[in-house]
């Protein structure tokens, strides 16, 4: 695992460390409210001082994901949303000046093929993968091709990992752990658990990744709870929502830009 | 302790290149955790003498045999043999596994268990277990189903259980399940994700085999002392599989039986409704395991069809998938025009009505029966009963109307 990563994500968490903040990860399915939609919607995350974009791929069976996400899902592949359509997304972020890590369950990967899928993403400018249903154990075929194209690979740690599985899950992650704050389903929550800090504190006793927190925050002041622990703050649900209101795409990314901004202002205070 | 690298990690749980465990990192400790426990009650004579005295004085264990001539004159004129889980209590197979997980999950310590249900008979049975042993419990339906299968959500809820009608997606077996596996995720602390049948991440598929292989123990015994030899065939209805893989297992040291799954036909393979997986489908991974996935060229899952709720799912358990690709199993399937004239006949000639799913074993029967001619002797695994199947049934032959079957 010594193989270098270009684009990779770990550079970025760190030059935020050297700036005394945590990072913001914003996570948006392609395709939804349409795949064009979608790509401006990534930009406007990037502009909006999201310091990596989480591009998530629409599946049928979506089976980690609460009803904001998954209603978006199935809206996009209703709306003929396709794997393809995923590097389109990468290439904008990247084009933006942001840095792109896709979200994606693993059937996906597998059908494409795990090398071809893996070099397409390199091509377009993605940094790696996140993979919610794709533990390590599993992991050979996509260790050895994200080593072989540069790519970050996200592992998830949970609040039921057992030390073991910890020491065992990191040392397979590179450019972050990402660290599942609550035992469940994305979704806003209303208070974000307190597993996620010692979820955290466990996380950090047994690797030096940066370990970034995600599922259950909504607002600025969640986000500077969560980033006076951790080295990024992760945003999925919440943002997935403005966009589904009514009214044109114009004023939803108006609102998506509001609430960005909210959120970095948030990562930048958690510390203050 | 020396800390695992991920190189090294066991890959525990596969038949070949099937099987595995594809779940989100949260679940792995209660896959151990229950893999630890079934490992033990294996060995343990105290749970393995709490399972046979439910078994016998709850279930009705052992299931008879019963041999039907009247049904076999339509099979090519081979002698044709029942196994009778239809008459375990519950009505059905799922009963054995049922069991076996609700005692493993008091020993866990779990007070609260999930499970799917597609026709019911796997819903029915949890909630039953549950109410024997005094845990709590949820239920999730496909919202089609539940409209299909009224009378067991009725069942269910009489015995205490919470129904879910899930409503996304197909709302169907796969909708309920993805719902399941998010409560499981949730909940994972205090409950038991009791799957109904052998898919799943490890160790469900070999778990839900190991708690139903007592019917081919049982069948195989049985025909032995009835005819004097084992069968040609041993044939058994296919969705995920736990009912095949009950019967077979016992045979598959016996290379002269051929082993025969018969999958959902649905309205034809060309007419892309039907849940007929070895027919149309590709290796991928679904709800936790690696096997055959009725799957479109992205890998999104494709919707199945079937006349029988229980059969329709677009996976299939990955023992069959290993099965299958060894050359060791057979896998046809049976569309459901045939399979609703085989329901008929059996009602008629024997005065047994088999649930839908098993009577696509019998269509089974009647093609390699055909087959093999009047010496062959075919054992057919009738894994449930059709009670729960009289809205359709009579739907399907007007019977509502007065029309006759």
């Amino acid at each position: 695992m010594s193989s270098t990563v270009v684009n990779g994500v770990g550079e970025i968490l760190q030059r935020c460390r050297e700036e005394g903040r945590a990072a913001l990860v914003g996570y948006l399915p392609v395709g939804f409210p349409t795949v064009e939609g979608s790509l401006q919607a990534m930009r406007v995350l990037v502009e909006a001082g999201c310091d990596i974009v989480e591009v998530g791929v629409p599946y049928s069976d979506p089976l980690m994901d609460g009803p904001v996400i998954q209603h978006a899902a199935s809206t996009a592949l209703a709306g003929g949303a396709r794997v393809d359509d995923v590097f389109r997304a990468t290439q904008a972020v990247r084009d933006a000046g942001g840095s792109a890590l896709v979200m994606t369950y693993w059937n996906l990967v597998l059908r494409r093929g795990v090398e071809r899928f893996a070099a397409d993403l390199a091509a377009s400018g993605g940094s790696g993968l996140i993979t919610p249903d794709l533990i390590p154990d599993e992991g050979g075929e996509w260790i050895a091709a994200s080593d072989a194209h540069g790519l970050d690979r996200v592992f998830l740690v949970a609040p039921s990992s057992t030390p073991e599985r910890l020491s065992a899950v990191t040392s397979a992650c590179r450019g972050f752990v990402y660290a599942a704050s609550t035992m469940g389903v994305t979704g806003a929550r209303a208070s974000v658990d307190s597993d996620a800090r010692g979820l955290v504190e466990r996380t950090r006793a047994v690797t030096d990744l940066p370990v970034c927190v995600g599922l259950g925050v909504s607002t600025g002041a969640q986000a500077a709870e969560l980033a006076a622990y951790a080295d990024g703050v992760i945003v999925g649900s919440a943002l997935v929502r403005t966009l589904t209101g009514p009214g044109e795409l114009a004023d939803r990314l108006e609102a998506l830009r509001a609430l960005t901004n909210e959120l970095a202002d948030g990562v930048r205070g958690g510390r203050g | 302790m020396r800390d695992l690298t991920p190189h090294e990690l066991p890959r525990p749980g596969r038949f070949g290149e099937f099987g595995g465990r594809y779940v989100p990192e949260a679940l792995v400790p209660a896959l151990d955790q229950l893999d630890e426990a079934r490992q033990k009650a294996a060995v343990d004579p105290e749970f393995q003498a709490e399972l046979a005295r439910l078994h016998a004085t709850y279930t009705g264990r052992p299931s008879i045999i019963t041999e039907v001539p009247r049904f076999a004159a339509h099979c090519g004129g081979a002698r044709v043999i029942l196994k009778r889980e239809d008459l375990n209590h519950t009505g059905s197979h799922k009963i054995n596994n049922v069991l076996g997980q609700a005692l493993l999950t008091k020993r866990m310590g779990k007070t609260r268990v999930i499970a799917e249900t597609g026709a019911g008979q796997h819903g029915v049975a949890t909630a039953t277990a549950a109410a024997l042993l005094g845990l709590e419990c949820t239920v999730y339906m496909g919202k089609v189903d539940t409209e299909r299968q009224a009378l067991n959500v009725a069942r269910m809820r009489i015995l205490g259980a919470e129904v879910v009608a899930v409503e996304h997606g197909s709302a169907t077996l796969k909708d309920a399940i993805n719902e399941a596996l998010r409560d499981w995720v949730t909940n994972v602390q205090n409950t038991h994700y009791l799957i109904g049948t052998v898919t799943g991440p490890h160790p469900f598929p070999e778990m839900v085999r190991d708690f139903h292989k007592i019917i081919g123990e049982e069948a195989r015994a049985q025909v032995l002392d009835l005819t004097g030899r084992l069968p040609d065939a041993v044939i058994a209805c296919v969705g995920g599989g736990s009912n095949a893989m009950g019967i077979f297992h016992r045979f598959i040291e016996d290379g002269g039986v051929r082993l025969i799954g018969i999958e959902a036909g649905g309205e034809g393979i060309e007419s892309g409704r039907h849940a007929a997986r070895f027919a149309s489908a590709s290796p991928g991974v679904l709800h936790g395991a690696m096997s055959y996935v009725m799957q479109d060229e992205d890998g999104q899952t494709v919707e199945s069809h079937s006349i029988s709720a229980g059969l329709d799912y677009p996976s299939v358990g990955p023992e069959h998938s290993f099965l299958r690709d060894s050359g060791r199993a057979e896998y046809r399937y049976a569309t459901d025009d045939t399979v609703m004239e085989a329901f008929s006949l059996l009602s008629r000639t024997e005065g047994i009505i088999p649930a839908i799913e098993s009577a696509h074993a019998l269509v089974g029967a009647m093609e390699v029966g055909r087959e093999l001619g009047p010496d062959a002797l075919l054992l057919v695994n009738l894994s449930g009963r059709g009670d729960k199947d009289m809205e359709t049934a009579a739907r399907y032959f007007g019977l509502l109307h007065g029309g006759t079957a």
